[in-house]
């Protein structure tokens, strides 16, 4: 239908970061994009095996809270995952897919997701640790795809 | 209401899973063939409009009833 291209750079690890990549590139995958997602420093987190996403309201005054929470007691032990649940459920409340669901989505609609290598070694990841589906690069492999692209996300 | 081949109920999912879902019940039905959708997700009205267009599968009929979403659309 459409030869279109679609090159996205997932940057943020983060469970409410997750999402715009992953849903942008299902999405056009299912119009008929051809998308290439190039995941790098905490976007790599997006790729592990076994996903341990985490929200948090620091630094961030524009998350909705139930009531209003002073941002010393947000540093608080253990408001990090209070959060990442509350968040989660409401996700699942509202009929929004998990991360795991719509990353599966987009590997069975044949996005494909590149890890950065640099990040990788940065980082000391193990590629064990990631899908056994992603390949390997760097900048120069990102445009490669990007420079033929219709769209280019940076996220 | 039009006859259809097959049914999708998408209700309580939210964006983009009508789309998804929709997309892979279409994959597996023959050129010319209608499938019904059900959903309860507000933003889908657009957003089927949009996929029908830019994927060339045609939306049929589009319509709300009770809260709730039902859209046929023929697979091209």
């Amino acid at each position: 239908m459409s030869d279109k291209k679609l090159a996205i750079i997932a940057t943020k690890g983060t469970l409410d970061w997750a999402y715009p990549p992953l849903i942008l590139g299902s999405t056009a995958a299912a119009l008929g994009y051809e998308v290439q997602i190039f995941f790098t420093f905490y976007g790599l987190q997006l790729l592990k095996k076994k996903l341990d996403l985490k929200v948090t309201s620091l630094g961030n005054p524009a998350m909705p809270m139930p009531a209003p929470v002073p941002v010393l007691l947000q540093a608080l032990p253990g408001m990090e995952a209070a959060m990442t649940s509350m968040m989660k459920s409401k996700m699942q409340k509202k009929g929004v897919a998990s991360v795991e669901e719509l990353r599966e989505l987009c590997i069975e609609a044949e996005v494909k997701m590149i890890g950065c290598q640099m990040t990788v070694d940065l980082f000391d990841f193990k590629h064990s640790e990631l899908l056994d589906t992603i390949e390997y690069g760097g900048a120069a492999t990102f445009f490669e795809f990007a420079g033929e692209s219709d769209i280019n996300l940076y996220m | 209401m039009a006859d259809f081949d097959q049914e999708l109920d998408a209700s309580g999912l939210n964006c983009p899973l009508p789309i998804l879902r929709a997309k892979k019940a279409l994959a597996a039905l023959e050129s010319g063939q209608v499938l019904h959708i059900i959903a309860t997700d507000p933003g889908a009205i657009k957003d089927f409009e949009a996929f029908s267009k830019q994927t060339g599968n045609e939306l049929l009929e589009s319509r709300e009833d009770g809260g709730k979403f039902y859209f046929l659309i023929k697979k091209s």
